[in-house]
């Protein structure tokens, strides 16, 4: 199995000098993954790194298409308290 | 040796740091916790020195794209909220390139005479990259400073290395000291491997960072402390973290605005955090950094400029340009040494000259003004042509550099000028507590929009220096009785 840049990735050079198989490359409009050459990181790492360091929710798929880092995963916020999180942040 | 003028009017601070006058007690008083060599060299530097900051230049490469936190203030689109303008994407450069570029520069602007690397992410979660170009310059161009800025975490493992090359000082952006205030704006870091969230993250950051700095600081190497004040988040707390960074010897704490427009997408823009407005920055600014106000130029860098305040020769400089340039450096390093000596004798030069007496009445109270330049220290530009204000102040102690305010240029000239009303009043926003706005020249539109917002335009005093000029407006400002008046804008909250 093998992970998937897509193009919401904003090509921010974050994950491609972890990944430990060589697979990720800089590629326009977004950074790719070479689907051969990646391990998921088995034998390397305990997470994948690219998925661990990427900034931006969604841009990593697993090899069933399923976002490695969901809404709300980064923000620490989760979509059902957006709304009472933003009230706070402008109250301020 | 060069000995500046730290303090305007006032003679330069001698060796024991006697100095007689105004506001340079309390200066003093800051650098007290300074180590005698470090101080030396704050007080003769081109970056710290306002004075010697119009006679200098510096410049950044973007060579450094990883980061490996989140800032939530950053979205990545962009460079480094923490080190420039947000909003400013650099084209990033090969460490190769970085080399060729900056001997191109240097070779062509003499007075450039110190190197950054500050982003677009974090110089340190690019070691490689970051070092590569270090190690290059330190060999091929010995009369370059170098500099970087980072975020802490990488910076106890990166200080052998950093030590090892040119480097005049590091510049750590601290935030907080406390991991609960982190967690609000810090989300999560990358840390051996793994994403860690939340405080935990926070924590680890904070901790590494202070290390970071006490690393540094027992080298001799000096580290400037740069914090975003986020109204609500940080605002209080970064007195504290003041407190904390300067017993650890930084010999510098840069308050800086959190920025944050929704447009840019970061976290902060969309959700809504409000930026402080400029009476909340000036007080913590004043509480944090005191009276250094030799530095307060040094705020957000113009990572995107290439040149002397006020101007940009970036587009001189362009890959394919320097690609075509021979550049013969030991020629040009002879050059530069000639032209170095110069500023050197022409800042002594000031130095030297005799302290103003102004016998002012201390009850009068003191005047924010704008300043139009393109270096030199005197008043040069057209207030059009400005892409950024130099504000001081004026009172009966004297004149004192408060900070740089940034405009989007009012008028580019030509069949550009249809959104010249607008961008007027983004000018205009810009000079919000400046009562007068000295410029070489003016049009008649902009006139009549400043006087009509309370800003005196001013074309009287081209080519004077920049305090002089301050001063004979502040006491026309008197002799017409204006200061008699309620005090305008600026008059809650200011300690001088
Ligand atoms: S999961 Fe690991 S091996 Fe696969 S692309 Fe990401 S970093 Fe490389
Ligand atoms: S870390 Fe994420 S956003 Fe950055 S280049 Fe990799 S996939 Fe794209």
């Amino acid at each position: 199995m093998a992970l998937k840049i897509i193009e919401s990735c904003v090509n921010c050079w974050a994950c491609e000098p972890l990944c430990p198989s060589g697979a990720i490359h800089e590629a326009k409009p977004h950074f790719l993954i070479d689907a051969k050459k990646c391990t998921e990181c088995e034998g390397d790492h305990a997470d994948p790194q690219c998925a661990s360091i990427c900034p931006i929710e969604g841009a990593i798929l697993d090899g069933l298409g399923v976002p490695l880092n969901p809404p709300g995963s980064l923000t620490g916020i989760p979509p059902e308290r957006l709304q009472a999180a933003m009230a706070e942040i402008r109250a301020r | 040796m060069l000995e500046l003028k730290v303090i305007n009017d006032n003679p330069a601070p001698s060796k024991k740091g006697g100095c007689s006058a105004g506001s340079c007690g309390s200066n003093d008083e800051q650098m007290s916790h300074l180590p005698e060599h470090i101080r030396e060299k704050v007080y003769n530097h081109p970056c710290y020195s306002e004075q010697a900051h119009h006679y200098f230049a510096r410049m950044h490469v973007a060579v450094a794209p990883a980061c490996n936190i989140q800032c939530h203030y950053c979205n990545r689109k962009y460079d480094c909220a923490n080190e420039s303008r947000p909003g400013v994407v650099s084209e990033l450069l090969t460490p190769d390139q970085a080399v060729k570029k900056v001997m191109a520069v240097a070779a062509n602007i003499p007075q450039m005479t110190v190197l950054g690397i500050a982003g677009p992410g974090d110089p340190l979660a690019n070691p490689e990259r970051t070092f590569d170009t270090f190690r290059q310059l330190t060999e091929k161009a010995p009369d370059i400073k170098l500099c970087v800025s980072t975020n802490g975490l990488s910076l106890p493992e990166c200080v052998d290395e950093l030590v090892k090359h040119n480097i005049d000082h590091v510049t750590i952006t601290i935030n907080c000291v406390d991991p609960d205030v982190g967690a609000k704006i810090y989300p999560w870091i990358f840390w051996n491997n793994k994403r860690i969230h939340g405080r935990k993250g926070a924590a680890i950051l904070i901790e590494q960072q202070q290390k970071g700095l006490e690393m540094l600081t027992a080298r001799g190497v000096l580290v400037k402390v740069n914090s975003v004040l986020i109204p609500g988040v940080n605002d209080e707390h970064l007195k504290e973290v003041s407190k904390v960074v300067k017993a650890k010897g930084a010999f510098l704490h840069n308050v800086m605005p959190l920025i944050a427009e929704a447009e840019h997408g970061t976290f902060y823009g969309v959700m809504g955090q409000r930026s402080p407005n400029k009476a909340e920055l000036q007080a913590l600014q004043d509480a944090c950094e005191g009276d250094m106000n030799m530095m307060r130029h040094c705020r957000q860098c113009r990572a995107d400029a290439v040149g002397l305040l006020g101007e940009d020769r970036g587009s001189e400089f362009t890959l394919d340009k320097i690609e075509t340039m021979e550049i013969d450096y030991a020629e040009a390093m002879k050059k530069r040494a000639v032209v170095h000596a110069a500023i050197a004798e022409e800042l002594n030069a000031q130095a030297a000259r005799p302290a103003q007496k102004n016998d002012i009445p201390a009850h009068y109270r003191p005047v924010l003004m704008a300043v139009a330049t393109s270096g030199g220290g005197v008043i040069n530009q057209h207030f059009g042509h400005a892409k950024e204000f130099l504000v001081y102040e004026a009172s009966p102690a004297g004149v004192r550099f408060i900070g740089h305010r940034k405009t989007d240029l009012y008028c580019s000239g030509g069949d550009t000028c249809g959104d010249a009303d607008t961008a007027l009043q983004t000018s205009i926003r810009a000079l919000e507590g400046c009562e007068a706005v000295l410029c070489s020249k003016i049009g008649y539109s902009p006139w009549g929009e400043l006087e009509a917002a309370g800003i005196q335009p001013n074309g009287e005093h081209a080519m004077e220096p920049i305090e002089d000029a301050v001063m004979a407006v502040y006491k026309e400002m008197i002799a017409a009785g204006k200061l008699d008046e309620a005090p305008a804008l600026y008059g809650a909250g200011n300690a001088a």
